[in-house]
């Protein structure tokens, strides 16, 4: 397992309309790899990082991740498992303001992954901790700074247990000094996992990608022009 | 036959109508209008008549709430003991009786229900019971003496009458009232220039306002008769015979004598009085009444009122729940229907809602009710329900529809994201938000809904507006009965809306930001 790459794409394209958005894409993550993907806007980074997880679907190609593969047709099966060992930070969090920031967290494990409340309260308070907010636990989502609330975002994606975590913008509305806590972080949080999580951002940030990224991939008109380690 | 003199406390009574109620709930009307075996095996002779016609027909005895009386109450009951059965009141809407008795609510109608060519080639009717002339009232003063005098001005009188059906023959502009205090009470008034009516109601209600004057002579004669259902010559028939025994018994004239209704008319011979106007005017001046009849006493708001009124409250509310318990869900479906699933499904949603949203309330409960009656026969609480929840349905799916709609893209999307399903999506994160951006709208369409449950008094049921309307005709007052039932409808919509509004508050997040939360780690 640890020696097959995290993430594999084969030829993967996608076309918006006449716009070619991603034009072949190959390359390969290796397990507990921190990835940057950086470009212009338009050179369709946030439309490879949706493809991912099956938010946008490809034309041709595939996508292995997580041991699970994305085709240019999944089945809603296929995406709904693929799914829960990929997780997902928006870049406007997109927390669910009408529960608790607590509920936020235990709702795919309790829905999805069909755990028992407890388990999935245990578990988790246990990332609110590592994250910082476990005095925050009973605060609706509104109550929240915008760095409280990137962290919860993060805490409800790894709430499952997932493999690859994805990031679109994760610094982007933050100022400077929260944007290093965050970096702190998720540091911390690939260092800590108990198996090797890998993290793939997208992010106009460059100082970003280079300090906290293993490789960055640069993203010019839907090719991958340059990859640097 | 209700008994008239019980000894009941009012505790019981209440309970034992209450009950009465949910057994009317409950039970499905009977297949169609009964003959005579019917009648007889049932033990019960049902007859309809609406309690807003008021003294001296069919009335309640303020005494005894849920008691009623009128001569033709006594008719009814003499009616019944020769037919051997007992008599039992059924309520109903005035002007419906005709279709609620072709619906089988009831056996007959015996409701000052005029003799007509018309009726007559619609349903069965009886020998008469009474004769009645056609009064003009005019204002003390007045230079109008005939139809013809009329010309060109407004004329009161109610609708679904052979005075109503004389007025429009002529050139004159007719005013239509549902009660028959109302008419008198607008001419009095000045706001009509005469009204026409039968005697009966024009002695009690129009000739004793000072401000009015009754033209002696009679501008036509006709009967009141028992209404049949065409499908029962053998009650028909039956009937006819007990009333010829009353009559030859004197019984007839006894009960007539008692209401203060006797009188020279009672003695035309048959031929003279179908109806027609009358074509010499001395035929009727030798008519020298026995008897002039008083105004009905005058009644004053009282504690069996004030029962009548909450049971009507009661019902008002019981319906306007249950409707709304229906209708909610039924909107959700609807508004899920035609956001989340395929053509079809869109399709369906739009055009029950484009239907029931667009055609009145009042139509749709007159074809579930009547309409529907060969198909499905509901009992009137049941079709009361069932309509007001279709209708509110449907308006229930728009808020719902605008309020699902509100749901940011983004919010499906990370539930998505997480691994949930469409379905788990929409229940989990969609619909709890949704419900309460829908919340302020949906408490204001139960409001509306507990208002327009009065339309229902169309299909027999008697809530709160209809107790209303009874009462002030009885009580000859719209303010006190008017200022009690509005009084009513505060007390049951108020509350909720306060309600409402707590429950929105505490699902509001609250939006501010903690001080200090920003930028602390």
């Amino acid at each position: 397992m640890s020696h097959e790459p995290s993430i594999r794409l084969v030829g993967v394209s996608k076309r918006f309309g006449a716009r070619q958005v991603l034009r072949g894409i190959d390359a390969e993550v290796k397990p507990g790899a921190i990835v940057a993907l950086v470009g212009a806007s338009g050179s369709g980074k946030t439309t490879l990082l949706r493809s991912m997880n099956g938010l946008e679907t490809i034309d041709t190609g595939q996508i292995q991740i997580a041991g699970h593969t994305v085709t240019p047709q999944p089945s809603d099966a296929a995406l709904t498992a693929l799914r829960a060992d990929v997780g997902m930070v928006f870049q406007d969090y997109q927390l669910f303001p009408h529960l608790s920031v607590l509920d936020n967290l235990c709702l795919a494990p309790q829905v999805v992954r069909q755990r028992p409340r407890a388990e999935a309260e245990k578990h988790a308070l246990a990332l609110l901790d590592q994250v910082g907010l476990a005095d925050r636990h009973a605060s609706r989502p509104s109550q929240l700074s915008g760095g409280q609330k990137q962290r919860v975002a993060l805490a409800r994606a790894l709430a499952q247990d997932v493999n690859v975590l994805l990031l679109d913008e994760p610094t982007s509305a933050l100022d400077s000094r929260t944007r290093d806590e965050i970096v702190g972080i998720l540091r911390n949080l690939v260092k800590r996992a108990a198996h090797p999580l890998t993290l793939l951002l997208v992010t106009h940030d460059l100082n970003l990608a280079e300090t906290l990224s293993d490789e960055v991939w640069t993203l010019v008109e839907g090719r991958l022009a340059h990859v640097a380690t | 036959m209700l008994a008239r003199k019980g000894g009941y406390s009012r505790g019981v009574k209440v309970g034992v109508w209450l009950a009465g109620l949910a057994a009317t709930w409950l039970a499905a009307s009977p297949a169609h209008a009964a003959d005579l075996a019917d009648v007889k095996a049932r033990g019960e002779l049902r007859w309809g008549g609406d309690l807003q016609g008021g003294e001296p027909y069919v009335f309640e005895d303020e005494q005894h709430p849920g008691k009623i009386q009128g001569f033709e109450v006594e008719i009814a009951d003499a009616l019944a003991q020769k037919l051997g059965v007992r008599a039992k009141f059924m309520q109903n809407d005035w002007s419906n009786l005709v279709p609620a008795l072709e619906r089988g609510d009831f056996d007959v109608i015996l409701n000052g229900l005029e003799e007509t060519p018309e009726r007559r080639a619609r349903i069965r009717l009886s020998a008469p019971y009474y004769t009645y002339g056609e009064t003009l009232t005019v204002r003390a003063g007045s230079p109008f003496k005939t139809l013809a005098d009329l010309k060109g001005k407004r004329v009161g009188t109610l609708n679904q009458t052979v005075a109503n059906d004389m007025l429009k023959a002529s050139p004159l502009e007719v005013v239509l009232y549902e009660g028959q205090q109302e008419p008198y009470m607008d001419l009095a008034k000045g706001r009509t220039d005469a009204v026409l009516l039968d005697h009966v109601i024009a002695d009690r209600y129009g000739c004793v306002l000072p401000e009015l004057r009754c033209l002696p002579d009679d501008l036509a004669r006709g009967h009141y008769v028992l209404g049949v259902g065409n499908d029962a010559p053998a009650l028909q028939e039956a009937i006819d015979k007990a009333l010829a025994s009353l009559r030859e018994s004197g019984e007839l004239e006894r009960i007539l004598t008692r209401w203060k209704l006797w009188d020279a008319r009672q003695k035309l011979p048959e031929t003279v009085v179908l109806a027609a106007p009358v074509a010499s005017a001395a035929a009727v001046t030798t008519l020298a009444a026995p008897v002039t009849p008083a105004a009905p006493p005058v009644r004053h708001f009282g504690r069996g009122h004030a029962l009548l009124f909450l049971q009507g409250a009661l019902i008002t509310l019981l319906i306007s729940v249950l409707s709304f318990a229906l209708a909610s869900p039924l909107g959700i479906a609807l508004a899920t229907l035609r956001l989340y699933t395929g053509r079809p499904g869109r399709w369906l949603s739009a055009a029950y809602v484009e239907v029931f949203r667009g055609t009145p309330l009042l139509l749709q409960l007159y074809v579930l009710y009547f309409g529907l009656a060969d198909v499905v026969r509901l009992s009137p609480l049941a079709a009361a329900v069932l309509g007001l929840s279709l209708n509110y349905g449907a308006y229930e799916a728009e808020v719902y529809r605008g309020a699902l709609s509100s749901v940011p893209h983004g919010q499906t999307e990370a539930a998505r994201a997480l691994g949930l399903s469409k379905w788990q999506a929409l229940r989990h994160v969609v619909f709890p938000q949704a419900l309460r951006t829908a919340l302020p709208a949906v408490t204001n369409d139960f409001v509306a809904l507990l208002k327009d449950s009065s339309l229902i008094s169309v299909i027999t049921v008697v809530e709160l507006t209809k107790r209303m309307t009874i009462l002030a005709v009885e009580l000859r007052d719209w303010m006190t009965p008017g200022l009690m039932c509005a009084a009513l409808y505060f007390v049951m919509s108020f509350p909720l809306a306060r309600w409402a509004r707590r429950i929105e508050r505490s699902l509001e997040p609250i939006q501010a930001v903690e001080p200090g939360a920003e930028g602390e780690p």
